[in-house]
């Protein structure tokens, strides 16, 4: 299967992006080459601000930029724009709600090497319980490139985590993406999996070795984390008696726990989360990472067993 | 305006941010008195603006980087005429649109939200940036606190500043010495700040920030700075124009009661009659 990181996806993104509208601006914090907005630098240098190591003032500046009618992607590693930065994104551009774009790579373990100082598992949480922040986390390089756009139209701030391993590609210029919707890839009536970011490949082939067990489990890809398609989501859970979320984040506070909320409000279902446990990464390849911290089909297999074992 | 036009302005501005401090019953007189004539000089002299149009876009851009000095800002805003006067009557009252720190969503002409100190001057540099890029000539007014000195994010927009050469910011840094806890130089030192700011690739002009005369003198030389952005180190009295406020850093964030204020605007009153 081929495949893309979605920062690569990001970076051509961008450079398409900046031809059609001479609005967008992208600054970064000393990691073009790696948050692939480089690409962008080159071609239109005179949009394009290296802020330096300063993440606090990368997020600030863009507030202004977008104070003034641009549309700026902020770029740098998950870990930074929402740790180092968050209360500039706070109070800066989610407060007075200005059109700024965190455009955040590098998220989750499959940063590998460079260790748990590097890998945000939390940064789901933390932009989620921000009011007026959208938070979108695209699969596959297809979806980034709608993601992106779909996130220069909207006016408003939005949080776009992407990552750095090079990951299937899912979907064709076929597929649609629109923020608060969640696209369902497969339905199944026995069990449903609420996945995003790479745990939507390993929910897909996780269904898929079901069905040969007989299983027809649904996968629901919900890339759009805030605001949350909350029908989609009762709709299957109701359809089905049983919910699985799977995601690269920390277990308290990304897509599982948004799920749980809803579904507790609304429609009270066993459910089972596939995620990182509480827990910081650690350095290593990134596949075995994920295998490491419990991120593959088989946990998805598993969940899904352990979800109907309750209905 | 006239000089005496602004030295009456700047006194309105004065008795304005005494008149609402009192129903508000909480907030900053300190840091709003020392900074009234820079405002009074910007709104009524320097900056190019519409009342009747906040979202002009080749305005002059103010953004109030030490945000709790928010009383200054709303004097000077009504009295041009962007919301009514009653308005700052309701002052931090809940349901109002004037709240304990700027807030860009709901009052008109503010163009910045700020109160978290340390972020403003970014947001000034990034409105620089945006006005360079389209070719428009609208410069950028930002006012920062001397305790703000210590937020580290002030020193890395003064860097890219700089580095972008951002002569159409011009900074105001309202130096009053005193902060929350006590002096800033009991607190954080910040001196030497010209060096500092120099150092930083800024030029630098040290004024009396209560000189209404010094500080239009020191705002037309930035003006004419070119390739660099420039900052008024503007010395101040914190507590400006209110004798029992004036450097008493328990006036820094405690409103006036209605006896207090009584007096300060009498006082208030007594200047303005001198300036006839």
């Amino acid at each position: 299967m081929a495949k893309q990181a979605t920062r690569d996806a990001y970076g051509k993104a961008l450079v398409a992006l900046g031809a059609e509208n001479e609005s967008i601006v992208v600054l970064d914090a000393d990691l073009s080459k790696s948050t692939k907005t480089a690409d962008f630098g080159k071609l239109y240098p005179e949009r394009f601000f290296n802020m330096g190591i300063a993440e606090a003032n990368l997020m600030g500046t863009a507030a202004g930029l977008a104070a003034a009618g641009k549309i700026p992607f902020a770029s740098t590693f998950a870990i930074f724009a929402t740790g180092r930065a968050f209360e500039q994104i706070r109070n800066s551009i989610a407060y007075p709600k200005l059109n700024v774009k965190i455009a955040a790579t590098h998220a989750g373990v499959t940063v590998g090497e460079d260790g748990g100082s590097h890998q945000a598992v939390e940064d789901i949480a933390i932009m989620r319980a921000v009011p007026n922040m959208t938070v979108l986390v695209p699969a596959d390089g297809e979806e980034t490139r709608q993601v992106i756009r779909a996130a220069a139209e909207y006016k408003g701030p939005v949080y776009i985590r992407m990552g750095r391993l090079d990951v299937p590609l899912l979907f064709d210029e076929n597929y649609q993406f629109e923020i608060g919707k969640a696209n369902v890839l497969r339905e199944g009536s026995d069990c449903v999996v609420f996945a995003n970011g790479v745990m939507v490949a390993a929910a897909m082939e996780a269904a898929q070795e079901l069905e040969q067990e007989g299983l027809q489990v649904a996968v629901v890809n919900v890339a759009s984390v805030k605001p949350l398609d909350v029908e989609t989501i009762i709709s299957y859970a109701q359809k089905t008696g049983a919910v699985v979320t799977a995601e690269e984040h920390n277990i308290i506070g990304g897509l599982g726990s948004a799920v749980a909320e809803t579904l507790g409000e609304s429609a009270p279902t066993p459910m089972v989360r596939v995620g990182i446990k509480d827990t910081f990464g650690e350095s290593g390849r990134p596949l075995e990472l994920l295998e490491k911290y419990g991120l593959t089909k088989k946990e998805v297999l598993a969940a899904v067993k352990a979800v109907m074992a309750k209905k | 305006m006239t000089i005496l036009e602004l030295k009456r302005m700047a006194n309105q501005i004065r008795q304005d941010i005494i008149t609402m401090l009192v129903p508000a019953k909480s907030g900053h007189p300190g840091g709003s008195l020392s900074a009234a004539d820079i405002l009074t000089v910007l709104y009524y002299h320097e900056m190019n603006v519409k009342p009747e149009d906040p979202q002009w876009a080749e305005r002059d851009r103010f953004v109030l980087a030490k945000g709790h000095a928010a009383p200054v800002l709303y004097a000077a805003l009504a009295e041009k005429g962007y919301f009514p006067k009653e308005e700052m009557m309701g002052l931090r009252q809940t349901g109002r649109i004037l709240q304990g720190h700027p807030d860009m969503k709901k009052v008109p002409g503010v163009d910045m939200s700020t109160g978290s100190l340390g972020q403003g001057l970014s947001a000034a540099n990034g409105m620089a940036l945006a006005g360079k890029l389209d070719k428009k000539d609208f410069r950028v007014y930002v006012v920062l606190g001397d305790g703000e000195m210590a937020e580290g994010q002030v020193w890395e927009a003064a860097m890219a500043a700089a580095h972008y050469k951002l002569d159409n910011v011009t900074a105001i840094l309202d130096y009053n010495g005193l902060q929350i806890d006590g002096t800033t130089d009991s607190v954080m030192s910040s001196d030497p700040l010209t060096d500092k700011w120099q150092a930083f690739g800024w030029h630098v002009l040290e004024v009396d920030g209560n000189d209404i005369e010094e500080l239009l003198a020191a705002l037309a030389e930035a003006k004419k700075v070119k390739g660099k952005p420039t900052i008024l180190i503007a010395r101040t009295i914190k507590g400006k124009g209110v004798s029992f406020m004036e450097n008493q850093v328990g006036w820094h964030g405690n409103a006036p009661n209605a006896e207090q204020a009584e007096q300060a605007l009498k006082e208030l009153r007594e200047e303005a009659a001198r300036l006839g």
